[in-house]
């Protein structure tokens, strides 16, 4: 049997355009010259160097871990109520207010970015990591409540009902029981919506006022032809810090499956 | 132990417990038998307390339990998927109820061991409760449930997941365990096999209501209704209608039999009008093989179809003027030969082993 050529090209290719720029990014890194383009001038850590000694480049890593730490832990407090909220409760337009939290998700960034500023301007609350914070939790919101939907509903409900009829209240119920049982998808909650935060643009550029988190500083940069390499080298760092949460939220989501039960 | 006094329970529109009114006593090991959707483990859950019920009362040992969530009644539960805590070692499990017992360490760590003990799952106590088959985990829950000393252990479907025979043998061993404890049972099943090996009484559920609570005898030889009758065992009907009623004796015409006269203790529900139907059990027909007489009465029969079983053979026959096959069941003993269809042959029976249903 021939194997469909076609078929195959068109993977390789499509790989091919999906990954090798992001492999471009630490091939520059290390590569000596500041102009990036072929052929490689030879291997150097400089880049590394220089932007270890960033000033304005840590104080827009501290902003953005602020933003993305608060919002990640707000949103999968968030998730947590809604998803046992629809797990667990019957209650009047559940399917439409089930929808209403996860719009946010096809909703373009922009918009909300523009939303929130035109309120927020109307109002007159000053911009700051805080706004920005809120811009996040927005559209984080969504995903906390998708993953942590799929930890609830691989909970056998009786468990929680076992743990009251031996004589836990419903509240030291959750804490003994539940709260275990879904600390798996909570911690993969709270991976994603960081790393969704930390990488977010356009949010962080229109509620930040003067305030720089990381994405803008990184866009800010680019204009610069002799900061492009330290900046590479920065994607570098973050490329692989990225992998490793997704792949550790990933890795707790399926275990946590495995222990509940589910599938 | 356990009174129900009236107990309705709505959701919405829907009317899940139309009054429920029966005394369950102390000691005793007490079933709630139906179809799905019958109302019984709403009833079960009643008594937990995880339902709260829209009118009526439910009292445990003479206290009224509105209001009291169930983490306060004098009842434990055995879940039907056992609810076993899966972050938790087996013996984690059984003392989890412990947790607020003023004993000590130790003392807590022994009842766990003679709980576990009790279910036949001694030195499990470090095991991952992942490991457990089927039937030990139901025996965790159980141990899980009793450590605490109940006054009643409310058991919802607890066998329905293991295969047929770790069920029996299960069976068995819930009745010896209650009469060890001493604690008021009440089983939610719908296996009627089960509720009449194991219970003391059983209270039958159709449709959110009993519809007959007798013990297992009674329930069996004189159900008081056609759909308690079709659903404990498997009851044979034949149309019949009533000639005369006069003396505590009802005559009466049926299909295939002919005219009997039963007794009135023999006939369910009140003198009406219309259809009515003699019922009776598939061991109440016997086959008469050669030079064999009848000691009561005899029909003629034609033998329509057979199921070979091992022990027993069942036969479908129809008797002659009947419009429909009853079914009857014959032990295969040694030398006695197994009819094929189409056979003539004669059926054996007595007028008081029938019942009217009308």
């Amino acid at each position: 049997m021939s194997k469909p050529v076609g078929l195959r090209t068109y993977s390789v290719l499509y790989l091919v355009f999906l990954y090798a720029p992001i492999m471009l990014l630490p091939l520059f890194a290390f590569n000596k010259s500041s102009v990036i383009a072929f052929p490689l001038s030879g291997f150097t850590t400089e880049w590394f160097a220089a932007m270890w000694e960033d000033g304005e480049l840590f104080r827009a890593l501290r902003n953005s871990l602020v933003v993305s730490g608060s919002t990640a832990v707000i949103s999968t407090v968030f998730g947590l109520f809604a998803a046992r909220a629809i797990t667990r409760y019957r209650f009047p337009l559940k399917p439409g207010l089930a929808g209403m939290i996860m719009l946010p998700m096809i909703l373009p960034n922009i918009i909300i970015a523009m939303s929130i500023l035109v309120v927020l301007l109307t109002i007159g609350v000053y911009l700051s990591l805080w706004t920005i914070v809120l811009g996040h939790v927005l559209i984080c919101i969504p995903f906390a409540t998708a993953i942590l939907l799929t930890a609830f509903r691989s909970l056998d409900k009786s468990l929680e009902e076992a743990a009251c009829d031996l004589g836990e209240t419903p509240a030291s119920a959750f804490r003994l029981i539940t709260l275990p049982l879904i600390m798996p998808g909570i911690i993969s909650s709270i991976l994603m919506c960081f790393t969704i935060s930390l990488d977010e643009f356009v949010i962080a550029y229109f509620l930040g006022g003067t305030n720089t988190p990381l994405a803008a500083y990184i866009y800010g940069q680019f204009r610069f032809p002799a900061k492009v390499p330290a900046m590479l080298a920065l994607g570098t760092i973050l490329v692989v810090s990225s992998i490793i949460l997704i792949g550790a939220a990933e890795y707790l989501r399926r275990r946590g499956l495995a222990r509940a039960g589910g599938g | 132990m356990i009174e129900l006094q009236d107990v309705h329970k709505h959701y919405g529109n829907y009317h899940a417990l139309r009054g429920i009114t029966v005394t369950i006593e102390a000691g005793e090991f007490f079933s709630l038998l139906g179809p799905s959707g019958c109302g019984k483990t709403t009833l079960l859950r009643t008594i937990a307390g995880f339902e709260p019920i829209s009118s009526g009362a439910v009292l445990i040992d003479g206290k009224n339990m509105g209001g009291v969530p169930p983490n306060l009644r004098p009842a434990n539960m055995v879940f039907q998927s056992y609810a076993i805590f899966p972050h938790l070692s087996v013996a984690q499990n059984v003392g989890f109820g412990l947790r607020r017992d003023p004993r000590s360490p130790a003392e807590k760590s022994k009842a766990v061991a003679e709980a576990l003990e009790m279910v036949g799952l001694r030195d499990f106590n470090a095991r991952d409760t992942q490991a457990l088959s089927g039937g030990q985990r139901q025996r965790v829950a159980l141990a899980r449930a009793l450590v605490l000393k109940p006054k009643v252990l409310l058991l919802d479907e607890p066998l329905s997941a293991l295969d047929k025979k770790m069920r029996e043998q299960r069976q068995m061993e819930l009745i010896k365990l209650q009469q060890q404890v001493g604690i008021t049972f009440v089983l939610v099943t719908h296996d009627q096999e089960e509720a009449l090996v194991m219970s003391d009484r059983i209270a039958v559920m159709f449709d959110g209501e009993v519809a007959q609570l007798a013990d297992p005898e009674t329930l069996f030889r004189r159900p008081n209704a056609r759909r308690v009758a079709e659903f404990v065992g498997t009851m044979n009907f034949l149309d019949a209608h009533v000639i005369s009623e006069a003396g505590g004796r009802v005559e009466l015409d049926t299909q295939g039999l002919g005219r009997v006269m039963l007794e009135t203790s023999q006939v369910s529900g009140g003198p009406s009008q219309g259809g009515a139907a003699v019922g009776f059990r598939p061991e109440s027909l016997t086959i008469l093989f050669e030079g064999q007489v009848a000691p009561d009465r005899e029909s003629a029969a034609t033998v329509t179809d057979v199921v070979y079983h091992g022990g027993l053979t069942y036969y479908d026959v129809r008797l002659d003027g009947a419009s429909k096959s009853v079914r009857l069941s014959m032990r295969n003993v040694f030398g006695r030969p197994v009819l094929s269809t189409g056979v003539r042959t004669r059926i054996a029976w007595s007028p008081g082993s029938l019942r009217l249903f009308r």
